[in-house]
């Protein structure tokens, strides 16, 4: 009750702030438009902000241990996020300098456009296919190597539990966790972007052959594509994969191939009803009945004048499916028919170490184990849907 | 006695671009209580610009940037958006170009009426449904008693428009602002239209700026007029002057426009084989008919314009021709042979002989191809040239069209004006190297100066080629200046159809009278005639209805 009574105190004392912010703003700026037009809400916007700010830089310099001896969890990991996405913004800031100062004039002008979130989103890209592509040379040890230290925690810091040759600690077969994240880049990002592509061939062709043939072909292409939707995809996929791992035996990289061609069909579907929609869109345009009434092919037609129509929405879907590729990837590993081990994997990654999280409250580093894999999932996924938002703003052609 | 609206010296600018263009250039406005005001221009001139800062409003991206704007002695450019809503809609309205689209379609037209006046404060919720009804009746609306209680989309175009206006009128406001609000519609629906804007524009005394391209149709509206060119006024008079009398060139020219008009064509002896013969067309879509029965002839080197309101089956006769849609029965015959029905039964060379010109230039030419690629693909497709001998072909059409080749042929659609355009579909139709050409309202989306450029520009290639157009229009005017021959339908019908010149001269069908009638002509006296001799219950589609 007290906390009920206390939040709603504070909001009452937002409010009150709020109604002073704008009748001082309106004496001191002699009723300027901005402070003249503002609607209450924003003016408490304003100042719930200002001391979600405050409380923000407050909690930061808390110490991190309290008197007592035991460590603030909440204050670490806090302090974890803010250091992480000052060097962010900062990263993403100087990226977009530099991509306006180097390049052609066509790549100076799209990074004098792009906002700030954009060019996080592609620097993340960037350095995530810089490290799938190089992982070999990247990684300090093998994927699969060995060492004798088990459960070595991160930081590198021998009094706290680290190893300066592990900077990233082991797990608990004495593997190192670096050279595991960056090989996981390879095989669960890798994966994911072929898997994607396949998709998209499927679903795209299939799409805009319904969208321009339509009739009977769009009838039961159509339809099938329901009933393959009217599955939860993720038990489809866990299902298929159980009945192909039997299939695969003993032979390990098969169920790979499995695994991708089950996701890239599931996931076509979505595909399918995308381009399906936006080829519908096309096909009605004056300059397709032009093309039909010369005479033109169903390749011509599709290639030629409704496929580059159509790769601004394509694009963007590319990006989302991208994600949910790549989730549904580490999801199937996490519950251990996905990519199998001994290779390296972030979902099978987080599944092992999954139970340190319980130890958030004592000792913050240990429950960084399984945070590194997870938060290289999610830093992907917020990255590309960064530059998806970014993609789709460009081509509905919103302004900011 | 002080004007009602003051703007002075007004500067408008547009963003594009990361830069701030100027839209309008320091106009001056001034509009007296109960006075009508007709502003034209081409496209991109800045009238809708103009006329939404009457309100004291911009568009999103667009700024005023200097000058002032005074509403019955009230700043509206520094007043708080407080005091701007309680004006706008109460004692300011605006009547949008489209209603159809400026209609929420998810409520009745009562409702999105009475939500101005019960806002505002001015009536109750039923003193405004009552009043609306009153309105509905000036208004000429059939059944005004229940009109209102239905969705948009069960009223036709010319009502809802209508519907607008009354809406705008609920506060009984001292502006209003028409944005060309007949633009959209047929001739013989336009008529009610400005008929009941100017009648309820008398009875309460309402200031109004009426924003046109259409010099007629601002000669019946307005009290003076106002040209602007390009953001900057070209002359402001009094209607009568203007149109008698106009000052500078390009109001002349303007003027000029409507005298266009190509000298009638010798008759075509009677046992020469015409290069399109439509026999007998009957189509349906699905089960729905739309076409009954259509015949018609069209000749080497001559123009059919073939004239209708908008669902008379102009266009369903095109797409027959074309073999888009196969007919239910009868036949198109070429150059004295029948042509498969469906367009995919044709060999490529029937296909090549009859091309196509669409409306709007903008979905007719793919957005991601270039200037030299959408032509060339037909020089390509059906001429079989490649590399050197394609691009040069391509640039001969591009000067055949008036465009200078090297400055266009690497540029997309986008980066082109609407004639421009057009004129390039005017090219992949001759890159084909046709006979026949069909024309669908190729300048009906054109401002008037541009229109007459492409008009000429087909009758010269008509003379050079010997092409046959079928020439698909409802605006009257153009057929006057291009056709040999007109065909006049309704209802799926052909009603009437002769040379031009037995067509301009009575006596007519009836319902070639009432379209013939019905297109406004520069006198400003014209509607009040029209209307004194037609009687007031005797226009649009009371007289449509009356004649079927």
């Amino acid at each position: 009750m007290s906390t009920l009574t206390t939040l709603a105190l504070l909001l009452v004392a937002i409010a009150a702030g709020g109604w002073m912010f704008r009748f001082a703003g309106q004496k001191a700026t002699a009723n300027a438009p901005t402070f003249r037009d503002m609607p209450f809400a924003v003016a408490f916007g304003y100042v719930f902000g200002a001391s979600l700010l405050l409380f923000s830089v407050w909690y930061f310099f808390q110490p991190t241990v309290t008197d007592a001896g035991v460590p603030n969890a909440g204050v670490v990991f806090f302090r974890w996020a803010v250091q992480f996405f000052i060097i962010s913004t900062i990263a993403a800031y100087v990226f977009r300098l530099v991509g306006r100062a180097v390049g052609t004039e066509g790549s100076k002008k799209i990074f004098r456009q792009m906002p700030l979130t954009a060019s996080f989103g592609v620097l993340v890209i960037i350095l995530y296919a810089i490290t799938a592509i190089f992982a070999q040379w990247l990684a300090p040890f093998g994927q699969e190597e060995i060492f004798q230290r088990v459960n070595v925690l991160p930081g590198g810091n021998a009094a706290t539990g680290g190893d300066p040759m592990h900077p990233l600690g082991t797990d608990q077969i004495g593997r190192d966790l670096l050279s595991r994240l960056i090989y996981g880049a390879q095989n669960t990002v890798g994966i994911a972007f072929v898997t994607t592509c396949l998709a998209f061939f499927l679903g795209g062709t299939l799409g805009f052959l319904a969208a321009t043939l339509q009739g009977w072909l769009d009838q039961v292409l159509s339809r099938a594509v329901d009933v393959l939707m009217a599955i939860p995809s993720l038990i489809f996929a866990l299902l298929l994969m159980t009945i192909a791992s039997a299939w695969a035996g003993s032979e390990r990289w098969l169920l790979t191939v499995y695994m991708i061609l089950i996701i890239a069909v599931i996931d076509s579907t979505r595909v399918f009803r995308l381009a399906r929609a936006v080829g519908l869109n096309i096909v009605v345009m004056d300059y397709i009945e032009a093309a039909k009434l010369r005479g033109e092919g169903l390749g011509y037609l599709i290639f030629k004048e409704i496929l580059p129509n159509a790769t601004a929405p394509l694009l963007a879907e590319f990006g989302l499916r991208f994600c949910f590729v790549f989730l549904t990837i580490a999801s199937l590993s996490f519950l251990g028919v996905g990519i199998q081990p001994p290779l390296a994997d972030w979902g099978t990654m987080v599944r092992d170490s999954a139970q340190f999280i319980n130890f958030a409250a004592f000792s913050p580093l240990t429950a960084a184990l399984p945070l590194l894999a997870a938060g290289a999932i999610a830093l992907l996924t917020v990255g590309v849907n960064f530059v998806v938002d970014w993609m789709l703003q460009r081509s509905s052609g919103l302004k900011e | 006695m002080t004007a009602l609206v003051e703007i002075r010296d007004i500067y408008i600018d547009g963003r594009s671009d990361e830069t701030w263009m100027p839209i309008i250039k320091g106009v001056d406005l001034t509009l007296n209580k109960g006075e009508v005001l007709g502003l034209i221009g081409e496209s991109g001139a800045g009238k809708s610009t103009l006329g939404l800062a009457a309100m004291g409003f911009t568009r999103d991206g667009v700024r005023i940037s200097g000058g002032t704007v005074t509403f019955d002695g009230i700043d509206l450019l520094a007043a708080s958006a407080a005091k701007k809503r309680e004006l706008l809609g109460k004692r300011i309205a605006y009547v949008a170009q489209s209603a159809a689209a400026s209609f929420n379609p998810a409520h009745k037209l009562i409702d999105q009426h009475t939500e101005g006046p019960v806002q505002h404060g001015v009536m109750s919720r039923s003193e405004s449904v009552q009043d609306g009804i009153e309105l509905y009746r000036r208004l000429r609306l059939p059944n005004p008693e229940e009109i209102g209680f239905r969705y948009p989309h069960q009223v036709s175009g010319g009502q809802l428009q209508r519907a607008m206006t009354a809406m705008a009128m609920s506060c009984r406001p001292d502006l209003i602002i028409f944005d060309e609000p007949t633009t959209a519609l047929d001739v013989t629906t336009q008529i009610e239209v400005l008929a009941s804007i100017r009648d309820i524009v008398d009875q309460f005394d309402t200031a109004a700026i009426y924003i046109t391209h259409d010099l007629a149709v601002v000669a019946q509206m307005a009290d003076k007029i106002k040209v602007l060119l390009k953001g900057d006024e070209v002359e402001e008079a009094d209607t009568r002057t203007m149109l008698s009398a106009p000052k500078e060139d390009y109001t002349k020219s303007l003027w000029a426009v409507r005298a266009f008009e190509r000298p009638q064509k010798p008759a075509v002896h009677t046992s020469a084989t015409p290069v399109v013969s439509v026999q007998n067309v009957s189509a349906a879509y699905g089960k729905i008919p739309v076409l009954h029965d259509v015949s018609f002839d069209i000749h080497e080197g001559r123009t059919v314009a073939v004239v209708g309101e908008s669902g008379s089956g102009k266009s369903t006769t095109a797409r027959c021709i074309t073999g888009l849609l196969p007919p239910s029965q009868g036949v198109i015959q070429f150059d004295g042979q029948s042509l498969p029905a469906h367009y995919k039964n044709r060999s490529k060379d029937q296909l090549r002989q009859a091309q196509m010109i669409y409306q709007m230039a903008d979905t007719a030419l793919n957005p991601r191809q270039r200037i030299g690629d959408i032509i060339g693909r037909p020089v390509q497709f059906y001429m079989g040239l490649t590399g050197k001998q394609k691009r040069r072909r391509v640039e001969e059409l591009l000067e055949e069209i008036e465009l200078p080749a090297a400055q266009y042929i690497d540029r997309l659609p986008s980066e082109l004006s609407g004639g421009q355009k057009q004129r390039i579909g005017i090219a992949r139709a001759l890159a084909a190297e046709p006979k026949f050409i069909i024309c669908d309202e190729v300048t009906s989306a054109l401002d008037q100066l541009v229109a007459e450029g492409i008009l000429k520009l087909l009758a010269r290639l008509q003379d050079d080629l010997k092409l046959s157009y079928m020439f698909i229009t409802h605006d009257l005017a153009t057929v006057k200046a291009i056709a040999d021959e007109v065909v006049v339908m309704k209802e799926g019908k052909v009603v009437e159809q002769g040379t031009k010149h037995d067509m301009f001269v009575p006596p007519h069908h009836p319902y070639t009278d009432l379209l013939l009638s019905s297109v406004p002509e520069m006198d400003p006296d014209w509607l009040t005639n029209l209307l004194n001799e037609r009687g007031v219950d005797n226009i649009g589609d009371a007289a449509v209805d009356k004649m079927s």
